[in-house]
């Protein structure tokens, strides 16, 4: 085979090769929007995180504004601390609460971020100190069994109580 | 410097457990064409192999142009092979590339010469083979014959010092025989090398040849000019020579006698 | 009966021994190619012809199978997913399972398949017909000139190759997904690129096919330098090279696997 076409061929094919990783990286995989150029971290503390895994979506009002990058156990404090990264973009006041949701019934768990009322804007490094752990449903069904033992014990049974 | 180009001392080689040289002694002048004959399988085609530095001899020595080939160490073996030129027996040529390019492999891969001159010099080596014409074809489309003169071609592309024959003569037709006999006697004093020619093909390479040495089961056991090796009287070379069925050189593989492998002597 | 025995050890010893030695050879083989492969870049030529035989020629099989694979796992995502009602979430099987394990490991299958028997039947016919004896008289590395440049060809040609597949696959998911069954587009591209990262998807992807075309290419290579020149050696090595690489593929994804994905 002559060496132009050969050449053409591989140059071709290197070409579609490397569209084809483009298109994974722009078209299905996000090129992680928030790189740590235009972005800052805050960090949070949970009592519980329930199933909480690295790069868990941050969300504020349904819309995806960080992502979760470390996850630590704190030793004095006996909590967890959750770091987040969120686009420089988006901009919280610094009494913003953050809370763990799950999205569906059984789906993965993400960050909810409900702005306050302050003047004072979140910067790199800060801590946010509302926070709400995840909802463990053993503790949801065992809350739910003591409130119904509770309303039991306060409220007898109207037969017992209306002779 | 020594008027021998190639000169073997004592050489003896073992393949694991098997003894195929012993005890060699042989040597080519500068600008001579040498034949090592032997009946097949005799140790020729590794006794080459020692002297381009493929196999290190067991014990013994090879010298090329002074130089101890089984003691240089890789780079120098490699820069005594650019002198070193060898033809396969089946000529070798890489099929994925045109005569063209088989021919001017070396010329690429061992100097920087511009490609007009690499041309040049293609041009003229295939000229002197008489396959100027076939520069285009590929390996797969030439005869048998035309295939070794390719690869005589691309052996002297960087005109070495000693070319190497693995049985040029083996399986071609009496044309083609005649003109590589020819061509490698004539190649020898035009371009001032040496040949090293292993053979089995008495006739066509005693009319080229200026030094005959023969080997059997791994030991010299006859030399001389071609003229000597036609009236030697030796049974072994008389044998070789005039092609006879039976002689020192048994027609059977040592085996078992017949009639008791048959089973006979129960019958 | 103690002497079947002893057989049978003597054996399966004899078998280890001979399958280290081998793995061993084939060690020192990888180093030395890696050692010799300075004239591959100074002439990248030698690496753009190896290019062109084990990644253009293995462009058709690669893209069609891609497509295929990508159609039935939509179909079949489908399928599962419908029962849980998440079907909006195909794009992120589909791409999750082709860029993470399918695209990588079935394109080096197909790849070892292809390319790594051509490549081995190549080496060991150069063996047989004393090719690779006269470069060595021709003071020639062969390891440099022959082997390196292969080597080189495969290792870029494989994650393009996987990269193909893999976006070939994506597309035959989306073709049965979206086009044929109607899921939702929208979901399936957002969701898809919710899920899928950069880095710990795609780029753990391209370095785990960069792994296998060198392991696969080190295989074919060897297996065809080592094979004996006959016509029985040479087909007996290019079926050793499909059958081993087939394997190593399977083993270094594992291996590569849990060191990636651990605790995500």
């Amino acid at each position: 085979m002559k060496k132009t076409v050969l050449d053409f061929w591989v140059g071709l094919f290197v070409a579609a090769g490397l569209a084809a990783l483009l298109f994974l990286a722009l078209r299905v995989g996000s090129m992680s929007g928030f790189d740590a150029a235009k972005s800052y971290t805050v960090q949070a503390e949970f009592n519980n995180i329930g199933g909480l895994k690295i790069r868990a979506p941050v969300k504020s009002a349904g819309v995806v504004v960080g992502r979760v990058t470390d996850i630590r156990f704190d030793s004095t404090m006996y909590e967890a601390v959750v770091e987040l990264r969120l686009g420089s973009e988006y901009r919280f006041p610094a009494d913003t609460s953050a809370a763990i949701m799950t999205s569906g019934l059984l789906g993965e768990q993400y960050i909810a971020l409900e702005a306050g009322g302050d003047e004072k804007m979140l910067s790199d490094g800060d801590k946010l100190k509302i926070t709400q752990g995840a909802v463990v449903l053993e503790d949801l069904i065992g809350q739910f069994l003591y409130s119904k033992g509770e309303e039991g014990a306060a409220a007898p049974p109207p037969a017992e109580s209306a002779p | 410097m020594s008027d021998n180009l190639v000169e073997v001392r004592d050489l003896s080689f073992a393949y694991a457990d098997r003894l195929v040289l012993q005890g060699v002694n042989l040597a080519a002048r500068r600008g001579q064409v040498v034949a090592i004959m032997g009946n097949s399988g005799c140790g020729k085609t590794t006794l080459m192999r020692l002297i381009g530095g493929q196999l290190k001899p067991t014990q013994g020595q090879v010298r090329v142009d002074g130089e101890s080939v089984g003691e240089l160490k890789l780079r120098d073996l490699y820069r005594l092979r650019r002198r070193m030129g060898m033809l396969f027996q089946f000529g070798a040529l890489f099929t994925d590339m045109t005569v063209y390019e088989n021919v001017a492999f070396q010329l690429r891969e061992h100097t920087d010469l511009p490609e007009e001159m690499v041309r040049d010099l293609v041009l003229m080596k295939l000229n002197a083979v008489g396959l100027r014409g076939a520069q285009d074809l590929m390996p797969a489309e030439l005869s048998g014959g035309m295939a070794r003169r390719v690869a005589l071609a691309r052996a002297i592309a960087l005109d070495p010092m000693l070319i190497m024959y693995d049985e040029p003569f083996a399986g071609l037709d009496p044309i083609s025989l005649g003109i590589t006999g020819d061509l490698i006697r004539r190649l020898t004093d035009t371009l001032g090398l040496t040949s090293l020619v292993v053979t089995h093909d008495v006739q066509e390479s005693l009319k080229i040849v200026d030094y005959v040495y023969f080997i059997s089961e791994g030991v010299v056991v006859a030399q001389g000019t071609p003229k000597e090796i036609r009236a030697s009287d030796l049974s072994y070379v008389h044998q070789f020579v005039h092609g006879e069925e039976d002689g020192p050189v048994p027609f059977h593989y040592p085996a078992p006698a017949y009639a008791e492998e048959l089973g006979l002597r129960h019958a | 009966m103690l002497d079947g025995i002893a057989a049978i050890l003597r054996r399966m010893g004899a078998r280890t021994i001979n399958s280290i030695w081998r793995l061993g050879l084939a060690t020192r083989f990888f180093f030395l190619t890696l050692m010799y492969s300075g004239p591959s870049f100074r002439r990248f030529h030698l690496v753009i012809k190896e290019i062109f035989s084990s990644g253009v020629l293995s462009l058709v099989i690669i893209l069609v199978s891609g497509l295929f694979v990508g159609m039935v796992l939509g179909l079949q995502g489908y399928e599962t997913l419908q029962t849980y009602g998440a079907e909006e979430s195909l794009g992120v099987l589909v791409s999750l399972s082709l860029v993470r394990e399918l695209g990588p490991v079935v394109a080096a299958l197909l790849f070892a398949s292809r390319a790594g028997s051509a490549i081995t039947a190549e080496i060991g016919l150069m063996k047989a017909t004393e090719q690779i004896s006269a470069l060595e008289m021709m003071a020639v590395d062969p390891i440099a000139r022959v082997v390196a440049p292969r080597f080189w060809g495969a290792v870029i040609s494989m994650p393009l190759l996987a990269a193909l597949f893999s976006a070939m696959g994506i597309f035959g998911g989306y073709l049965v997904g979206v086009v044929l069954i109607g899921v939702d587009e929208g979901a399936f591209w957002s969701q898809m690129q919710a899920a899928v990262d950069f880095q710990e998807d795609i780029l753990n992807g391209v370095i785990k096919s960069v792994v296998f075309g060198g392991v696969v290419t080190v295989i074919a290579l060897y297996e065809g330098y080592d094979a004996p020149p006959t016509a029985e050696g040479v087909s007996r090595a290019t079926t050793r090279t499909v059958v081993t690489s087939s394997l190593a593929v399977l083993a270094w994804d594992f291996v590569l696997t849990s060191f990636m994905f651990r605790g995500v």
